[in-house]
């Protein structure tokens, strides 16, 4: 550590002054005062500096000492990061909890990683090796679902290796390979590497999006399909099922880590989360999702500068499991809270305000967070990526307002929640008319060849109908329904059909919370079969009346719970069923 | 060693700015004497190397830039706390007025209380029984719950929390180790008393600590209370192992109050005027809610506010809507017809109720019933804009049949009498009853063998006398 100090000048809330600190730099971290709190250089105006400091600065008094560290704000890499829970600047609460009990205390300090402990560790590397940053050196087991694999940190442009230490078990700061740089110093490597949350690691090339982060959604994966790498936001009012979503979303995506960034959010929900995801079953490997899982969670009322600092403490673990090649999601529920920590610590230091008294560099913060997803070849040459889902919570439950239209302009996915389906109970509440996702197009060829050719077409024909239904739905809001014709009777009940068989999802059922890429399009193809037969009859002269009365309309729509997930052939068995009807009708009515 | 400091250098409000001061901490309390008598209290809220800036708590009148000597305290706001604060009374900042004297014990604690560490938290399960239907039914209250009431000006919101004070099963499993903390800021003084009657009636006024802040009493007072009435609750629960039931009305005044010291500190404010840390103020307090691994002990809470002109997207319901699990809406229209409780089904949600009912909880149907009455009920409401437009005679065979069950789903599943007191099983069958009124084929949201078990359509007599 430097010997580089300060002395505080005034105290407005997070936010400390220093007058005439020299030698300071930007978003340089600093541990202030007799408590050693941590804290972030943010500004710099000519003889006064300012830092936000990560804890409550409650009886903190001016003339007591900064202390410079002359490293940035950084987190530290390397296997135990899953299966963790860290607050906003990285200390696993676990350790917190072990050193100051059932309340958050100031001044903890704990490492971000478990130092003592002692990994299985392979080295990869053997001596005379060239190695570029970025390279893996070492491996070994995290938890039953990930291999960790260790690399040269990227800020070493080229090395060769001089000695490597034996397999065994090693610490993550025990030095394992020796490399030499090309000015001939050496320099020792451990499994773990430190690097700064606001600087995005850097990867070889950005990749096109062309396959769906597979999410077990119906109304996700098929009608607004999201990307692995991609990008998307959740904005809805309370009360409307964001983080029951984005629950769903980490329980059943088939991503290969998950980051789940609980961001001025309730505390409750973190136990929750916590506890569920020790107990659940990773659909994908069948070990504890926690074993995949990590969670960051600065409640609600924890200090607000580290609520803003959790976003990017939580993005750049994803980027350093996206280079070891795994396909990663972040949870960042709710960047509004993210927003409202810039805008508050702004205010503190009197910057001018643009819309809402949020600042002018709101858009800016939120294009370079959401542009560090990615699907990338990263510097070792795999693939792997990130995918941000960014729940939103507008105020009062109007997307207009700065943090949702901002957002808007940087994502392609867009999942608008909605109030009235929500007070109806259809969940997820996401309203299909207000809703759209740009990675249809993208992914088409991918759909087509891994679930079936006709999955694209069978999609906008759905959608189609609801919009119909939509149109529809202005008349009878104003003549009712009985008087419209035929044709478009079935429109409605089709709709109907594929409102509450197939837009709606039941996350407690057990075959319903998490349905496979092949069943969504069985009961497309079952719908539609159902919609064409139906239209047939109609044309013919069959009034609606009498097809309703068959019944069959329901037992499609209970189609979600009556097939379960593994036993798909039972859809012919629904195509005969139609058949059937299409009979029945005709020979009753001859 | 108090140095005392003879002397303001500005007054703005409830803010003044000492100068010259020495060795002053961030969010130190310190004791202002004016004129040599009145003892006032205020709180550092930015302090820098030669000035600080106090707010003061009790309101500035009669302090002047010369008659005012300020004293720093040296610690922040503190509370002295045991278990005899029970049955006591207390002003807005703590300090008894019963007339029984101060509460004499070491446990000093800072008021502005920690965050819990959410790996030592325990996720509420257990279910409160409140004898309301359209709470147990289809809002439940959950042990360790944070679960606000939103009204607005005249509804019986007050009616509706003394109602749930009496009956519910707070303390049930725990042998009566449980207590009431009740918070008011800057209420009438009719509604302090009558919820101070209410607690005498139901028994309990021994269980009780009240914190006063009435309308007429210090304005920046009010900023402490719900924190004071908040660290004497988290201590009755989790260092006495009581079950804590926390009241506090009305968070409107509380959000005013801050809105006046923020525009008096010359802040940026953001929506109507508000700071923009309203969200991390309200969370501060709404998050002191819950219970902590492996103890007995918990917090539950039950804020009151006004929406002011019944706006639900109002910053304060709003910004409280992202925090608290859950609300109890209350509204105009049903207290008009009489009804009571008033609560608006639709929007009002417990987040905590997935995992709080079901069988070994509840009865297993509950989950179901609450569902399904919540998209029948939905579906009422397009029947009734749909009659509204054409005429109830020319509505379909099932839209008048929604309409006949919303109207017995207001008034005999919401609407209950203010000391009635129905059992959960009670509810549910209730729930049953009401939806035998519509045909089975709309029941979309039960399984068909829940469906199987408990559906049974209503007589046709019942059916009639439901129209009626």
């Amino acid at each position: 550590m430097s010997e580089k100090t300060g002395v505080i000048y005034g105290i407005n809330g997070p936010i400390i002054y220093m007058k005439n600190a020299v030698g300071f730099k930007m978003s340089e971290m600093v541990y202030v005062g007799k408590e050693k709190l941590v804290g972030e250089v943010i500004s710099l105006q000519g003889d006064t500096t300012m830092v936000q400091v990560y804890e409550e600065t409650s009886g903190m008094k001016p003339g007591e000492l900064v202390y410079g560290t002359d490293s940035a704000v950084s987190v530290l890499l390397g296997p135990g990061i899953l299966n963790n829970i860290y607050d906003g600047i990285q200390r696993p609460l676990e350790k917190i909890a072990e050193q100051s009990g059932k309340y958050i205390t100031r001044g903890v300090s704990a490492s971000g990683l478990d130092e003592e402990k002692k990994w299985d560790v392979t080295i990869v590397v053997k001596p005379g090796d060239k190695l570029h940053g970025g390279d893996i050196i070492a491996t070994c087991p995290e938890t039953p679902s990930i291999v960790h694999k260790s690399m040269m940190t990227p800020l070493i442009e080229s090395a060769t290796v001089k000695s490597v230490k034996p397999d065994g078990r090693y610490t993550v700061l025990e030095p394992i390979i020796t490399v030499e740089l090309p000015d001939g110093t050496t320099q020792d490597l451990t499994l773990a590497q430190k690097w700064p949350i606001r600087v995005p690691r850097p990867s070889l090339k950005r990749l096109p999006a062309s396959e769906p982060l597979v999410t077990g959604q119906r109304v996700l994966d098929t009608i607004f399909p999201i990307a692995r790498g991609g990008t998307a936001a959740i904005p809805g009012g309370f009360g409307t099922g964001k983080t029951m979503t984005q629950h769903s979303i980490a329980k059943f995506s088939n991503a290969n880590v998950i980051i789940y960034i609980g961001c001025g959010e309730r505390g409750n929900e973190m136990t929750e989360v916590l506890e569920d995801f020790s107990k659940l079953e990773d659909p994908q490997t069948g070990n504890k999702l926690m074993a995949r899982t990590t969670l960051i969670a600065n409640t609600s009322n924890m200090p607000v500068a580290a609520r803003e600092a959790s976003i990017y403490t939580g993005i750049t673990l994803a980027e350093y499991y996206r280079d070891m090649g795994y396909d990663v999601a972040i949870m960042a529920d709710s960047t509004s809270r993210w927003a409202e920590a810039l805008r508050e610590l702004s205010g503190r230091m009197e910057e001018m305000p643009a819309e809402e008294g949020f600042p002018a560099y709101l858009a800016s913060r939120l294009s370079a967070f959401y542009e560090r997803a990615g699907m990338v070849t990263t510097l070792n040459g795999l693939q792997g990526s990130v995918s941000i889902i960014g729940a939103v919570s507008p105020q009062g439950g109007d997307f207009s307002e700065p943090v949702t239209m901002n957002t808007k302009r940087f994502v392609r996915c867009f999942w608008g929640l909605d109030k009235a389906l929500a007070y109806a109970r259809h969940y997820p509440a996401i309203n299909w008319m207000q809703s759209y996702s740009e990675y249809v197009g993208d992914m088409s060829p991918w759909y087509k060849e891994h679930v079936d050719p006709k999955f694209i077409s069978d999609r906008t024909e759905i959608v189609a109908i609801l919009n119909a239904e939509d149109k529809l739905n202005e008349t009878v809001k104003l003549i009712g329904s009985d008087v419209l014709p035929d044709d478009q009777k079935l429109t409605l009940e089709i709709a109907r059909v594929i409102r509450l068989g197939f837009l709606q999802q039941n996350a407690f059922h057990k075959d319903d919370q998490n349905v496979p890429l092949k069943k969504q399009f069985l009961m497309m193809e079952t719908i539609l079969k159902l919609y064409h037969v139906s239209q047939k009859l109609v044309q013919q002269g069959h009034p609606m009346s009498v097809l309703r009365a068959e019944g069959i309309y329901d037992k499609v729509i209970a189609i979600k719970y009556d097939v379960p997930n593994d036993h798909l052939e039972m859809f012919d068995d629904y195509s005969k069923m139609i058949d059937d009807f299409y009979q029945t009708v005709l020979e009753k009515n001859a | 060693m108090a140095i005392e400091y003879l002397g303001l250098s500005s007054i703005n409000g409830p803010l003044v700015i000492l100068e010259g001061v020495q060795n002053a901490a961030y969010d130190e309390i310190v004791e202002f004497t004016v004129d040599g008598k009145e003892k006032k209290l205020g709180r550092i809220i930015e302090c820098y190397e030669d000035y600080a800036v106090i707010q003061v708590f009790e309101g500035t009148t009669g302090m002047s830039l010369t008659n005012t000597h300020t004293r720093l305290t040296g610690h922040p706001m503190e509370i002295t706390l045991s278990e005899d604060i029970l049955g006591r009374t207390f002003d807005g900042i703590g300090r008894p007025i019963d007339g029984f004297g101060p509460i004499v014990s070491d446990t000093k604690v800072n008021v502005n209380g920690l965050p819990l560490n959410p790996c030592r938290r325990e996720y509420p399960r257990n279910f409160i029984q409140t004898g309301i239907s359209a709470i147990d039914g289809l809002t439940t209250l959950i042990r360790g719950q944070k679960l606000p009431i939103f009204s607005g000006n005249g509804l019986p919101h007050d009616q509706l929390a003394a109602q749930i004070v009496q009956q519910a099963n707070i303390g049930k499993d725990a042998e009566g180790k449980f207590g009431i903390v009740f918070a008011a800021m800057g209420v009438k003084y009719d509604v302090a008393e009558y919820f101070r009657k209410t607690f005498e009636e139901s028994g309990v006024s021994s269980h009780v600590t009240m914190f006063l802040n009435l309308a007429n009493d210090p304005v920046v007072e009010r900023l402490i209370t719900p924190k004071v009435a908040l660290t004497a609750a988290e201590y009755l629960a989790f260092e006495k192992h009581m079950h804590i039931l926390v009241i506090l009305t009305d968070i409107t005044s509380y959000c005013e109050a801050m809105r006046e010291v923020s525009s008096s500190k010359g802040e940026i404010p953001s929506r109507k005027g508000y700071p923009g840390y309203l969200y991390s103020d309200l969370a501060s307090l709404y998050e002191r809610a819950g219970i902590v691994e492996g103890q007995e002990g918990s917090v539950t809470q039950i804020p009151i506010l006004t929406m002011p002109n019944d706006d639900i997207t109002h910053p304060i319901p709003d910004l409280t809507g992202y925090i608290t699990e859950g609300q109890i809406v209350l509204d105009r229209n049903l207290h008009g017809q009489g009804i009571y409780p008033p609560i608006s089904v639709l929007p009002s949600l417990s987040r905590l109720m997935k995992d709080g009912i079901g069988e070994g909880y509840t009865r297993e149907d509950h989950q179901a019933v609450a569902n399904q009455l919540f998209s029948s009920y939905a579906k009422v409401t397009d029947a009734r804009s749909l009659a509204s437009v054409i005429g109830e005679d020319e509505l379909s065979e099932t839209d008048r049949q929604y309409l006949t069950f919303g109207k017995a789903f207001e008034k005999e599943f919401v609407g209950q009498g203010p000391q009635e007191n129905r059992s959960i099983i009670e509810t549910l069958d209730l729930g049953w009853k009401l939806l035998g009124l519509l045909p089975k084929s709309e029941l979309d949201r039960v399984d068909t063998k829940l469906l199987d078990k408990y559906y049974k359509p209503a007589d046709p007599k019942d059916v009639a006398a439901a129209a009626e």
